[in-house]
């Protein structure tokens, strides 16, 4: 199905969504609280049936930039060789959307890693746990407001002797 | 080490009605795991009942160094996601940060990271196959994989100086252009491949112990690919005909005669069979590419303001003077838009893809890496689940995770 069309499909099921291209990559960006049916459609409807990434990005002092973070699904159809770029933006300070783990299992640990990173809530994630890092780990470290060499934590972890362990 | 995953303790309350269930670390060290990665099975007698992968013993913040190095430093941090196929990193990374810089390379260019693309879908290819002999008990197969690998990094060596982390692309060109010595290391080297692939296939490919501890173990099945996003030799393996090379062609690969080599089984012998095959047609591509290396320029010009001038020119010419300068001052670098891309290219181990924000400053505002292992890794406990103790190492070596791009 051509591009135009999902487009066109797009707009008369959810309103008006703002749209962008950038060498050749289509963005549509959509409502947080509608992402989790905007995805539905495109994969049941459109054929939009691989999740390639979910990534995240911190606007904080990003020129120009209204909201601080923005979430990114690029999606792909297998069938038509076609890309796509879902993108909606949350807001501290409880950024949360809704989990994609029901529409596409391999959503699982990319969710859990834009949660290990930047902390963003995903309602209904079956295992949302901190991947990369440690469970006592406490910040966020992809976030902008978060320093380079970090806070400190490599010297504050617990420490386990033989006899605990 | 501690058993103190939290869902551990969760699954022992859920476990209370299979008291026999016994859990197992596989991991953090251990040899078939190649790198660092940890597994907790519980197992029922030999049969794993389940696997929680635990990662990140070797996350060193890739992503977050990536915003503060600039696009050209970066480079060197790609070399150690993949350490098995560096240069398809380099060239993953520069092609992304090339896109939204808009930077179109030259002919030549493009030739020549194919080629070193193809080299490293090779090693990549001979490592995990020979890794997986290894593993399932044939140290000969390992070492006819490993032989034609020292050759790969000859000409690493010959091409960019450096043997393991090549660093070899650079925004808007290569850091050095090809020799003819090179292209005749590379003619030799493919003179050599056949009858090397041909005892790998002798050894391996019917022999009845290897064939009977892959056949039906991890099967993976279409649609179950599809959904758990997978991509190269193991979606193939499991009839996804998906290969960007050809679906999506960048660099030149429209200009070569290749085959998509795809299995329907979905399980670890489909997967050794695909890459075993892969490497035909790399080998395919190779003869026609060292061939036909277009003549010109390997680097855009300097007009372009993004590729650093050799360093001949910076010290005898001062328009190379200049443009040097011009091009590490702070502010004067490349122009960058506010804007964001993200480039996939068909990496040995599955679509390696680099998600670019640009803001105006000359380095990445974000640097999201797509690592297949770690999409690949996620299917692990699925691909597990039932079979026996000794399966893992089958079934891990088939997916050839690589934990420090797994990590990052």
């Amino acid at each position: 199905m051509p591009i135009a069309e999902t487009f066109a499909a797009l707009r008369a099921v959810f309103g008006d969504l703002p749209t962008s291209e950038f060498r050749g990559a289509t963005r549509v960006v959509v409502p947080a609280e509608r992402i989790y049916e905007v995805l539905e459609f495109l994969k049941g409807k459109h054929g939009f049936d691989l999740l390639v990434d979910i990534t995240c990005v911190d606007y904080l002092n990003y020129p120009g930039a209204k909201d601080r973070f923005g979430l990114v699904y690029l999606l792909a159809d297998t069938d038509a060789n076609q890309r796509l770029t879902i993108r909606t933006f949350v807001n501290e300070p409880e950024p949360v959307v809704r989990s994609v783990v029901g529409l596409w299992d391999g959503a699982n640990w990319l969710e859990r890693e834009v949660w290990d990173m930047f902390g963003i809530r995903f309602a209904g994630h079956p295992d949302l746990r901190r991947i990369l890092l440690p469970d006592e780990f406490t910040a966020f470290p992809l976030r902008k407001d978060y320093p380079l060499q970090g806070l400190g934590e490599r010297h504050n972890f617990p420490v386990l002797t033989r006899g605990k362990s | 080490m501690p058993l103190t995953l939290s869902e551990l303790a969760e699954d022992q309350a859920h476990d209370a009605g299979q008291p026999y269930l016994w859990t197992m670390n596989f991991g953090p060290q251990h040899p078939a795991t190649h790198t660092t990665l940890r597994l907790l099975l519980k197992l029922d007698g030999e049969r794993v009942a389940d696997a929680i992968p635990d990662i990140g013993f070797l996350h060193s913040g890739f992503e977050k160094l990536g915003e503060s190095l600039d696009f050209n430093q970066y480079v060197t941090v790609t070399d150690r996601m993949n350490y098995i196929s560096p240069m398809s990193n380099n060239v993953a990374w520069h092609m992304a940060v090339e896109k939204l810089l808009g930077v179109e390379v030259t002919p030549r260019c493009k030739y020549i990271r194919t080629i070193v693309c193809e080299l490293m879908r090779l090693s990549d290819h001979l490592l995990c196959l020979g890794a997986m002999g290894l593993d399932l008990g044939a140290f000969t197969h390992f070492i006819y994989a490993f032989n034609p690998r020292e050759t790969i990094y000859d000409i690493a060596e010959a091409l960019c100086g450096a043997r393991f982390t090549n660093s070899y692309t650079r925004v808007g060109g290569v850091m050095r252009d090809i020799t003819p010595q090179v292209v005749q290391m590379i003619r030799d080297f493919l003179a050599e491949m056949p009858p090397v692939m041909d005892d790998m296939d002798r050894l391996m490919g019917k022999n009845r112990i290897f064939v009977d501890r892959l056949q039906g173990v991890g099967v993976l099945t279409r649609e179950e690919a599809i959904n758990r996003s997978c991509s190269g030799p193991i979606a193939r393996a499991s009839g996804v005909t998906r290969d960007l090379r050809r679906d999506e062609p960048y660099l030149s690969y429209s200009d070569f005669d290749f085959q998509v080599c795809c299995a329907r089984e979905g399980d670890c012998l489909a997967r050794y069979r695909v890459r075993m095959a892969e490497m035909q047609e790399s080998v395919k591509i190779l003869q026609q590419a060292v061939e036909n290396i277009p003549p010109g320029p390997v680097n855009v010009g300097p007009e372009r303001r993004s590729i650093l001038p050799p360093p001949g020119k910076v010290w005898t010419t001062i328009e190379g003077l200049i443009s040097h300068f011009e091009l590490v001052m702070p502010n004067r670098g490349m122009p960058v838009p506010n804007e964001e891309v993200y480039c996939a290219t068909e990496a040995p181990n599955g679509e390696l893809g680099f998600y670019v924000v640009g803001d105006g400053s000359p380095r990445a505002y974000r640097a999201r890496c797509r690592p297949p292992s770690f999409i690949h890794f996620a299917l692990f406990p699925h691909l597990i689940r039932g079979h026996t103790l000794s399966d893992i190492v089958a079934v891990l070596g088939s997916l050839n995770i690589i934990a420090a791009e797994l990590d990052r």
